[in-house]
């Protein structure tokens, strides 16, 4: 009962700690400390990790570096967006705004690109399926990773940040083709 | 003079205005579940695809009031109850400066009603979260801030109580554990409302035309270190609850002081920036940033967690052995009192919150596993089990426990009570790992047709995904039923419930104390230290309850495998770098 009392030996930080706290303390611990190796070990060893690469933008200069490649790159139309092409290796950009991902991209299977991402006015969720990559993306914000598909088909960009009425509708895509 | 009457059941003592105050607190808190669980069927109901219930203005609307009510109003109310409990009742003294405490109470119920009223004007469906720059109606965050003024003001009265109380010398010793961990979610509150201020301050004089610019990214950090550490307001305080519950229930002594403190000590040390884990994926932060943040912050709290995980059970194992229920490794929790709600809401909020909430909060918080899991609707999974069931469950066993001792009445329809925690479980439960499933398929969060009608381009998820958000409505529709029993329960032990106290009336019930007769303490006699063991218990013998160490290996064991299962299922995704 001395949960709520108080502690029944007024030096109760210096009794002694039974055994079995002791072992699942250090169990514990070893299991926290593994899971902090993990992070740095997948840094070295593993395929996916963020880039620490980012800028401060703005929205019409974003904008204007979109622009830019789909001039230079566009290869189609689907539903009024324009679908790019870009080379492999190249930088591509891919702005998310209300209530659209603009514009479609086509890239190449196990080609990497430097894939852009920044937002023209709230917080965007880029949210990849059905491969499930999650990123945030932010107005103000130009987020940089290097991206290399390695599967080939139709995959859809879905908005997983709620940016207002229309977020439901907000839909991007990325054809990856394999040659 | 401070009045105090004696619970003539528990043996409690209760000064009268801290009485009031914790019977106002805990009836607003209950009002504040109402709506959210009322608003919580609109989300459950829309999102269950089948069903698709509300429109979209309104589903968002209804998700907005449901986050804020569920998450802080409901939540915060009880706590003030509590601090005021575990300072003023336990320890049997006088509640400092009770009119600014009754100050504080009304700026909350301000507060909440004025940001209730912007939701449900309709120009604020902003979310709970509210991130910037989409803006929401000014008295929306003003209501926010009132209500964390008032919540402050609480913590300055719980922290005076405890000043008064030690010069008044009313116990002996130490403060005991649970007003320990009292103390613990009363210092993180103070942080967490300085970091609400820092944030919504700003965005309020923004949203009214005296800022130009809040930036993004400084929001989103700024307003998880106020939405990630008043989580962990819940958390101390809920396991606060649990040491109180095997207290009562089974006479329970923590099994080692030393060891349940420096947990706590360890929650305030590093809790705070696990709210690093929230921006995992957000540009402009650095890979070491994360990790260190997430990893010898948040770990050294999760071990705190593991460590109560143990100690919480072991205590009541113990307890339950001296009893003689000895038998193999699990007769003492076989015999438990299963019957009672206390118990069994305790029971299940503490294996929910471990094996659920914990796990996957931890998993979710590696900084490449975010990357699969972000923004999907494995995130509300993930603090429907730390916060629904954890918190709120805890919460709701300590009313049935406090009903009869802080408001004098009978449990109302006492089998409604005895079944509401399995209802309330099993339902949660079941959503909780559905939601999971759904998102591992990249179901979205905050997402109102999975369908995405109308939208200029196509995408179909999976029909698992389909039937995963079906299941989990059934089970989340469940859940809302456990609520509302909780409710009926409640509200009809307050105005119908058999009355212990010929003076115990409906107007008792709302806050204004029980007939002066029943105050005729002027001090309570001096709190006793608990007494001592008669055989000393610790450090010698070997283990003294294996049943909760083989519990903690099975939760050690799912926690492993299903960390690294998470790993792997990150490997198959396109490699970034």
């Amino acid at each position: 009962m001395s949960s709520f009392l108080p502690p029944s030996e007024r030096n109760w930080w210096s009794t002694p700690v039974g055994k079995q706290e002791i072992l699942w303390i250090g169990i514990a611990l070893i299991w926290c400390l593994i899971m902090f190796f993990m992070m740095p070990y997948w840094h070295i060893y593993g395929k996916q990790n963020l880039s620490n690469e980012a800028y401060q933008t703005n929205a019409p200069r974003f904008q204007a570096k979109v622009d830019a490649m789909v001039a230079s790159y566009k290869v189609g139309e689907e539903a009024g967006v324009p679908i790019v092409k870009p080379p492999p290796g190249s930088d591509v950009y891919m702005l998310g705004r209300l209530w659209q991902w603009y514009p479609i991209l086509e890239l190449e299977k196990n080609q990497s690109y430097r894939l852009h991402l920044s937002s023209m006015d709230w917080n965007h969720g880029f949210s990849l399926q059905p491969v499930n990559i999650n990123l945030q993306i932010l107005p103000g914000y130009e987020m940089v990773i290097t991206v290399a598909p390695d599967q080939a088909g139709e995959f859809t960009v879905v908005c997983n940040e709620f940016c207002g009425i229309g977020h439901h509708l907000m839909l991007g895509k990325i054809y990856v083709k394999e040659y | 003079m401070a009045q105090f009457r004696v619970c003539p059941d528990s043996g409690f003592y209760f000064d009268k205005s801290a009485e009031s105050l914790m019977k106002a607190n805990a009836v607003a808190g209950a009002v504040s579940l109402l709506i959210a669980g009322i608003l919580a069927l609109g989300v459950i109901l829309t999102r269950w695809q089948e069903v698709h219930l509300l429109p979209a203005d309104v589903f968002y609307q209804v998700l907005t009031g449901h986050g804020i009510n569920a998450l802080i109003f409901w939540i915060i109310f009880f706590e003030m109850a509590i601090l005021y409990f575990a300072s003023s009742t336990l320890l049997r003294t006088r509640l400092a400066a009770p009119r600014w405490a009754w100050l504080g109470f009304a700026l909350m119920i301000i507060g909440m009603v004025m940001n209730n009223v912007a939701v449900l004007q309709g120009n604020s469906s902003v979310m709970m979260t509210s991130y910037a720059p989409m803006q929401a109606a000014p008295h929306f965050y003003l209501g926010l801030i009132l209500f964390a003024v008032g919540a402050l003001i609480g913590c300055f009265v719980f922290l005076g109580t405890l000043v008064i109380a030690r010069d008044d010398r009313t116990y002996e010793g130490s403060i005991p554990l649970v007003t320990f961990g009292a103390l613990t979610a009363c210092i993180i509150a103070i942080f967490t409302i300085a970091s609400g201020a820092i944030i919504l301050v700003p965005t309020f004089l923004w949203s009214i035309g005296y800022i130009g610019h809040i930036d993004a990214a400084m929001y989103r950090v700024i307003w998880w270190g106020m939405g990630h550490s008043s989580q962990q307001i819940n958390v101390a305080a809920h396991v606060s609850v649990w040491y109180l519950i095997v207290g009562v229930l089974f006479n329970a002594r923590p099994m080692s002081e030393k060891v349940s403190r420096s947990a706590f000590l360890l929650y305030i040390l590093f809790l705070q920036l696990a709210s690093a884990h929230h921006i995992l994926v957000d540009p402009g932060i650095s890979s070491e940033w994360k990790v260190f943040n997430t990893s010898y912050a948040m770990y050294l709290a999760v071990l705190a967690s593991m460590i109560h995980g143990l100690t919480v059970p072991g205590s009541m194992e113990v307890a339950q052995r001296a009893k003689g229920y000895t038998k193999g490794m699990f007769e003492w929790l076989r015999k438990a009192p299963w019957g009672n709600p206390v118990f069994s809401g305790f029971f299940f909020s503490l294996i929910i919150f471990g094996f659920l909430g914990g796990i996957t909060g931890v998993v979710m918080g590696t900084e490449q596993i975010n990357l699969i899991i972000h923004n999907t609707i494995y995130v509300p999974a993930h603090f429907h089990a730390t916060v629904a069931v954890g918190t709120t469950l805890t919460f709701m066993a300590l009313t049935y426990l406090l009903i009869p001792v802080l408001f004098r009445r009978a449990l109302f329809l006492p089998g409604v009570a005895k079944i509401q925690p399995y209802v309330f479980s099993a339902g949660m439960t079941l959503m909780i790992l559905f939601m999971l499933g759904a998102g591992t398929l990249g179901v979205a969060r905050r997402h109102w047709d999975m369908d995405f009608t109308g939208a200029l381009l196509a995408f179909e998820y999976s029909g698992t995904a389909y039937t995963m958000m079906a299941v989990a409505g059934i089970g989340g529709v469940l859940g809302v039923l456990g609520g509302a029993m909780y409710l009926v329960v409640t509200v009809g032990s307050l105005l119908f419930g058999k009355k212990l106290d010929e003076s115990a009336g409906l107007f008792q019930g709302f806050g204004v104390p029980l007939a002066p007769s029943a105050y005729n303490v002027e001090q309570p006699e001096r709190l006793q230290m608990a007494p001592k063991l008669a055989v000393e218990q610790h450090g010698s013998a070997g283990f003294e309850a294996p049943g909760t160490f083989a519990l903690a290996l099975a939760l050690l064991v799912c926690f492993v495998v299903y960390y690294f299962i998470n790993w792997d299922y990150l490997s198959s995704v396109w490699p970034l770098s």
